[in-house]
């Protein structure tokens, strides 16, 4: 069991191979390794490193479609968000770092209590996480930047495993943006990690105490769980709206192309879930 | 040959003012003011100890026949009290604002502060020059300095005679500067906040007075941010100038505001503390565009001076 241990931590921290993919991607970064958001290239490389191990060993992570994100210019990468923990935005991160059709370094919106947890906080923005204020993802798409929104929130995240493959309300805030800075949306569906952290109730008169948005029971364990992320086709929008139900109709549109690629992933596990039974029965 | 303008320059006895007055000199008549002391600044300059708020002040006017004011002066949080820092920097620069109006002054340059905008964890980054001015909000211990600010740009407007530029400098550091983030680069060891690195601009001295210089002789009134367009953590800066990091505990608030009380630190004063922890990162460019202006020293030129302190 310590030989696995060392093994990985091994893997992990020597690995030369995420330097090809840094050379690769375009550098926005100052003279010590940041840009205007905390983003850092020294601490993005490590933590690379670590999720090139969640994503290829322990998620082994399948993609369809990478060939839909543009290899440059502004765009909205727009997933659902589910698994509690923020490892669904860091593995779709880590698929557009290594996209074999053109590398780039994301930026991701978060919570806007996240800069208020000491180390979490700073990680996470020095790994380009950014808080979701508009101003920030307008500026960001302004320098032609990549930008994952997560339009569900904590309301997809934090859902309860009963839910499971059920989009949540979706926030409309991503189409203005888009619409407005004429940006591409780029639909993701994510099937993998609604298992792998398991909510079972959210505390909410505790979670409220403690001003917390949320505090959900979950079974204090990661199940191992096959991920697969469908990058759908672009969608483009005119900015042409008179009012705020015309960009409701928007945002279903992107919700039912985000919906029909989890319908995609769904049906593809199953078939890979047959094919690893009968592989096994042979075995 | 057209006699020498003349200005005034106050606040003369910081390093800042002296470098300005170091550059002017050549070109205009300078009088020097400092509400601390009569600061000696050579033949050429003349030199005045003076309280804004004291009717001898006018008298500098009525000898004088100002073109143009640098208003650098200012009383810093660590200095007196709040209510004798708020009589000084705001009532007293009111009182300078209308002695130039009364004695015909056309160019008036204002120094605030990146602070006005306040540490929030909300903040986005690059804030540009109509972000809300918060730090009121967070301490009245700044509140004489978005009090000076709003005066300036209700002058602005109102007496466009005076042609008010406003400058919100970044972090300003190098040698001889005592603001409390560059006195930390210059220390051995430096307080951090534990689990809290905020993203931080600095500029150096040289670069801040080309800076005031350039928009004083300019004279395109407004007010303007002004900070490279290059970042670092503030734990790394610390230790890029050989500074050794303390980390002070970052929760509870209220834990970290009694150390800071108990320390009395002028380093680490607790109504900045918001400042240890969340970035304050302001977008640079209207006054780079304005006055072509690009800093020529860069953050290693400023690491390297302080390295080379210790």
């Amino acid at each position: 069991m310590a030989t696995k241990k060392q093994n990985i931590i091994s893997k992990i921290f020597n690995d030369k191979s995420i330097q090809d993919y840094v050379n690769v991607f375009p550098n926005r970064v100052g003279s010590q390794g940041f840009d205007a958001w905390g983003f850092n290239i020294k601490n993005m490389k490590n933590n690379m490193r670590l999720t090139k191990y969640l994503y290829e060993d322990f998620y082994k992570v399948e993609t369809v479609g990478l060939e839909n994100v543009p290899k440059e210019g502004r765009c909205l990468i727009i997933p659902n968000h589910s698994g509690q923990l923020p490892f669904d935005g860091l593995l779709v991160g880590y698929s557009l770092l290594t996209n074999p059709n053109g590398a780039r370094a994301p930026k991701a919106m978060v919570e806007r209590f996240l800069p208020t947890v000491p180390f979490i906080g700073n990680w996470l923005s020095s790994v380009g996480a950014v808080i979701g204020d508009p101003i920030n993802c307008e500026r960001m798409l302004d320098n032609e930047e990549a930008i994952i929104v997560f339009p569900e929130g904590v309301r997809g995240s934090n859902k309860l495993y009963k839910q499971r493959y059920q989009l949540q309300r979706f926030g409309s805030g991503f189409v203005h943006l888009a619409m407005n800075n004429n940006a591409p949306i780029i639909p993701v569906g994510i099937v993998g990690m609604e298992e792998t952290i398991r909510s079972y109730a959210d505390l909410k008169p505790l979670a409220k105490l403690l001003g917390m948005p949320v505090l959900p029971l979950v079974v204090p364990f990661i199940f191992p769980s096959k991920v697969f992320i469908y990058f759908g086709k672009p969608i483009y929008f005119n900015n042409d709206v008179h009012k705020e139900s015309d960009i409701k109709e928007r945002v279903d549109i992107v919700k039912a192309a985000i919906d029909d690629l989890l319908k995609q992933g769904l049906a593809r596990r199953e078939e890979y879930q047959r094919a690893q039974k009968e592989k096994n029965k042979k075995v | 040959m057209e006699p020498k303008k003349k200005i005034l320059v106050t606040g003369a006895a910081g390093a800042l003012a002296k470098k300005v007055i170091d550059k002017l000199k050549k070109d205009y008549k300078i009088v020097a003011v400092d509400f601390r002391t009569k600061v000696d600044l050579g033949i050429p300059v003349e030199s005045y100890k003076v309280d804004f708020n004291k009717r001898l002040f006018e008298d500098i006017f009525r000898e004088h026949d100002f073109d143009g004011i640098i208003h650098l002066g200012r009383i810093s949080a660590q200095e007196l009290n709040r209510f004798t820092r708020y009589n000084a920097n705001v009532i007293g620069t009111r009182k300078l604002f209308d002695l130039a109006r009364k004695y015909n002054v056309s160019k008036t340059l204002v120094m605030s502060t990146y602070f006005v905008y306040g540490a929030s964890p909300y903040n986005p980054s690059l804030l540009d020059e109509t972000t809300p001015l918060k730090a009121s909000e967070l301490t009245m211990d700044l509140v004489d300095s978005v009090e000076l600010e709003n005066l300036s740009t209700i002058y602005l407007y109102k007496h466009p005679e005076l042609n008010i530029t406003v400058l919100r400098p970044c972090n300003i550091a190098g040698p001889g500067v005592r603001n409390t983030f560059s006195m930390l680069l210059s220390e051995k060891r430096s307080p951090v906040l534990w689990g809290f690195s905020p993203l931080m601009q600095f500029i150096h001295i040289d670069d801040m007075r080309d800076a005031i210089c350039t928009a004083f002789e300019k004279n395109i009134p407004g007010v303007y941010n002004v900070a490279p367009d290059d970042y670092i953590g503030f734990q790394d800066a610390i230790k890029a100038s050989g500074s050794r990091p303390i980390q002070i505990p970052s929760i509870p608030p209220s834990l970290t505001e009694a150390i800071a009380k108990f320390l009395n630190w002028k380093s680490f004063p607790v109504y900045l503390i918001n400042y240890f922890k969340y970035p304050v990162i302001i977008d640079g460019s209207l006054f780079s565009k304005t006055f072509n202006f690009k800093p020529k020293k860069t953050l290693d030129d400023i690491f390297t001076y302080y390295r080379s302190l210790k």
